[in-house]
């Protein structure tokens, strides 16, 4: 029974785990060469032995990963780089990855195909070789002690396996090696997602979706993510150009418009949801009708565009269209801000919703027949030109650097900048007085105008400065969608941007932060872009992934610093709980 | 200190002049007509039973209320009537249950308090030019030393919720003293202190005021303000009943009867508190004897 309360005991009792792992992770990645269904009916075609493809590529990659966090567990000298926070959960996730990975296309290809009968062996082998792997890694110990209890059930001394300690202090390396990581890492994070976004049929999304959802989590707690963010935050500068040359890449990689379109309106949709979360993550105003913004700035940008369905004759360059599309929606937004601001919490969400739906509905009104005739109605301003920015027709394929550019890649890259001005303004605004500002009225807003703090006035700019950002977006929105139409503009419908979608990218990717809502975003964006058989699901699903995260990750995806500190206490205070606790396990070892 | 008490009285320039503030809610008169001055390098004690009215006169002072009748006005001139005007002209304050910035660091919560004392806005932090850098740190310089000067330098970046309940209080009033004012008001800092808490901060106040920062305060600890005030009042039921010295208004009847009550008829006798009194000595006594 002693071994039963030692809390590092593994969760089975298997002689040898670390080699049966092993040979199960290298039986699962020999069994990508086979051929693992017979037609080439199933997407990817995985019919050919000696040619991974599709889902066979993604199961490849997960049992390399596990084979190497295994391998780095033996000690082997080299390897010992990739685990310096955990050493056996990331195993643990990288494997159940595998499986999770394995087993869909298992389900997958039966499904599809009809039977079981359509799986060639080299199916079967891998799928025995992902269970194997899966159980020999819980045979492994834990990386962490159980503290909360000292009697676990078996359901948490799985979760506890799979939690690891935070690595220690890293080698010091040159800064060329370090910076030369960076870029690495960079260059390998634009591969992943370019490869999300590549994905041409649902089932490879869905395996891509498995493998890099448990991949990530596995370098989180192999510690490998921790050492990564310890260095962007030292070279600060160069991660972030890094970042974006990474992101401004992504158009020379892509030989078609089909998967760019779709990277265009995800950068849209995380432009705006960053400016949302000024308001809603920093200054802590629940805006329920924040989509408005961008419709102005989309209007706006519309009828100044010289389309001929326009109210106005005129032909703006686009700098002037894109600041008049600014300054209409800081107008709107202070308009909007100035009586609605005096409210507080639940009352403002639902003025700012209500405002919300009045821009759409005033916009489908102003159709001649129920106003007078600005927007066309219900139908909307249609035939918006492309751009053209000194001579530079966007719409129109450009030759840069051999690559070709299509219509959409010059879009991207426009709108890319935007993005740039909005992290920008998001980071200095944020580390400020004015950010504090923001932040003090958030947490309490009598003591905030009791430290003389102007809280309208504050609550005002972060309102308007909200609301800019988002109009300028929406300038750019109107010319990469050609049509501006009210029904854009929802508060919640199927199609992101909507209002419940940019707040749940913002929740969901972590409140206060900057990549937080680029990830939500992105994430909101591409699984129904990608997953269309589940339109009729999708918000069902939805739902239910909001519910599970604010059971299981109040903070959201991505935790900023305070909120870190506010749902999961650590460093701070509880050290001495913590000794505690280990005085407690140790009696209670004593004691059996 | 020294200096300090022998200068009182000459430097006795009116910091804070109350005249005639009155508060009603509907039909319920909370603070009915009441006079207070503060002079300069006074502390001045406000006492009282519960729901006497002191937190409201309070709020009349910053601005949170807006006095019915009366005008409070700061070094001669008249208070306006919003909390962050009268924090900008110099009257800061504490709350009676803490209320910092919860997620916020504490550096941060004392950074907050420059808010007034600086004035980069929005357009300078974008651009961040060189006045904007020299504020910051001017700003993160002046909160370090306030952090000193209560002694939490080491926990700057602890999160606010996490320190310790005297901790907490101290922080409130380093944030408070951070948008350099000429007038604190305090509302019950030793709430939930034990004796020893209470002796800190009774010195921090001490030393806010060798800083030449006049201090209100409000508390029902008696020893705790009859050792620390210089003139201390009494509000009852919304109206001020007595002003003095810590001794004159110790010795006031009319305070030990609204705190305790006036005697019944049959009241205890003389004999019977000798007899209290006496038991009472003796139990100090002893359990003093026992902690040494």
């Amino acid at each position: 029974m002693t071994t039963q309360t030692n809390p590092t005991t593994p969760l089975l009792a298997i002689p040898a785990a670390r080699a049966i792992t092993t040979a199960g992770a290298a039986l699962t990645l020999a069994s990508t060469f086979l051929a693992w269904t017979w037609t080439a009916e199933f997407p990817g075609d995985l019919t050919v032995t000696g040619y991974p493809g599709g889902l066979q590529v993604l199961t490849l990659v997960g049992a390399a990963l596990t084979l190497l966090f295994t391998l780095s567990g033996y000690g082997i000298k080299g390897l010992g780089w990739l685990t310096p926070g955990g050493t056996n959960s990331p195993v643990r996730l990288a494997a159940l990855g595998v499986l999770g990975t394995m087993g869909f296309t298992f389900a997958a290809i039966a499904i599809k195909l009809g039977g079981i009968v359509n799986l060639e062996p080299g199916a079967w082998i891998g799928l025995v070789g992902a269970l194997i792997t899966v159980a020999a890694s819980l045979g492994l110990p834990h990386d962490q002690n159980i503290t909360d209890t000292t009697t676990p059930t078996p359901l948490e001394r799985f979760l506890n396996s799979l939690r690891a300690p935070a690595p220690g202090r890293p080698k010091e390396l040159p800064s060329w090696a370090e910076i030369l990581i960076i870029v690495a890492a960079f260059g390998i994070g634009l591969y992943v997602i370019t490869y999300g976004i590549d994905t041409e049929y649902p089932e490879l999304f869905v395996g891509y979706l498995i493998i890099s959802g448990f991949a990530v989590t596995a370098l989180f707690k192999a510690g490998l993510m921790a050492r990564l963010s310890a260095l962007t935050t030292k070279y600060r500068t160069i991660a972030v150009a890094a970042a974006f040359v990474a992101a401004a890449a992504f158009p020379f990689t892509q030989t078609t418009d089909q998967f760019t379109l779709i990277a265009v309106n995800i950068l849209i949709f995380a432009t705006v949801a960053l400016g949302l979360n000024i308001v809603v993550g920093l200054a802590g105003l629940l805006d329920l009708g924040y989509v408005a913004f961008l419709g102005v700035g989309a209007y706006t940008a519309a009828l100044v565009s010289g389309t001929t369905a326009s109210a106005f004759d005129v032909q703006f360059p686009f700098w002037a269209s894109v600041l008049t599309g600014a300054a209409v929606s800081l107008i709107f937004g202070v308009v909007i801000g100035a009586p609605t601001l005096r409210l507080r919490g639940d009352y403002l969400a639902i003025v700012t919703l209500g405002f919300g739906e009045i821009f759409r509905i005033a916009v489908g009104n102003l159709d001649g027949v129920s106003g007078p005739q600005i927007t066309n109605g219900p139908n909307g301003v249609p035939n918006i030109p492309d751009l053209n920015f000194l001579g530079y027709d966007f719409g129109e394929s450009h030759t840069v650097l051999g690559f070709e550019l299509g219509s959409y890649a010059n879009y991207y890259l426009l709108m890319l900048l935007a993005m740039i001005l909005v992290v920008l303004v998001f980071s200095r605004a944020g580390s400020s007085r004015i950010g504090r500002a923001w932040v003090a009225i958030r947490e309490d807003e009598t003591a905030a105008t009791a430290m003389g703090i102007n809280g309208f006035r504050v609550k005002l700019i972060a309102f308007a400065l909200g609301a800019t950002l988002a109009g300028i977006a929406g300038t750019v929105q109107a010319h990469v969608q050609s049509t501006v139409v009210p029904e854009m503009y929802v508060f919640a419908g199927p199609v992101p941007p909507n209002s419940a979608f940019l707040l749940a990218a913002v929740i969901l990717g972590g409140m206060g932060t900057i990549s937080g809502p680029l990830i939500g975003a992105t994430l909101l964006y591409m699984i129904p872009a990608k997953l269309q058989f589940l339109q009729d699901y999708q918000l069902l699903g939805f739902g239910l992934a909001l519910i599970l995260l604010m059971r299981f990750r109040p903070e959201g995806l991505i935790a900023n610093r305070r909120a870190k500190l506010e749902y999961h206490e650590t460093d701070q205070l509880d050290a001495a709980d913590k000794t505690l606790a280990g005085t407690t396990s140790g009696t209670t070892k004593a004691g059996a | 200190m020294n200096t300090m008490t022998t200068t009182t009285p000459e430097t006795a320039t009116t910091v804070l002049d109350a005249s005639g503030v009155t508060m009603r809610f509907g039909g319920l008169t909370a603070v009915r007509n009441v006079d207070l001055t503060v002079n300069a390098g006074e502390i001045v004690g406000l006492i009282g039973p519960n729901g006497a009215g002191k937190t409201t006169f309070f709020n009349c002072l910053t601005g949170l209320y807006v006095p019915t009748e009366g005008k409070v006005r700061y070094k001669g001139t008249v208070l306006p009537p919003k909390p962050h005007l009268v924090t900008q002209a110099g009257i800061a304050r504490t709350f009676q249950n803490i209320r910092l910035f919860a997620n916020m660091t504490v550096l941060e919560n004392v950074l907050v308090g420059r808010h007034t004392r600086t004035k980069e806005g929005l357009w300078s932090a974008l651009l961040r030019g060189p006045g904007f850098k020299k504020a910051e740190a001017a700003s993160h310089e002046r909160a370090k030393e306030l952090l000193e000067f209560i002694g939490l330098q080491d926990k700057a970046d602890h999160l606010a919720r996490n320190l310790p309940y005297g901790d907490q209080r101290k922080l409130e009033i380093a944030r408070a003293l951070a948008s350099d004012p000429g007038l604190l008001l305090l509302d019950e800092p030793t709430a939930g202190m034990n004796p020893q808490e209470t002796r800190v901060t009774e010195e921090l106040i001490f030393a806010i005021r060798d800083m030449g920062i006049a201090v209100l305060v409000i508390e029902h600890d008696m020893r705790f303000i009859f050792n620390l005030c210089d003139r201390v009042a009494c509000l009852v039921q919304g109206e001020k009943l007595v002003e003095g010295t810590p001794g004159d208004v110790q010795a006031d009847e009319r305070v030990v009867a609204a705190y305790l009550g006036t005697p019944f008829e049959d009241a205890p006798g003389a004999d019977e508190v000798a007899e209290v009194e006496a038991a009472e000595a003796h139990s100090t006594t002893r359990t003093e004897g026992e902690t040494q």
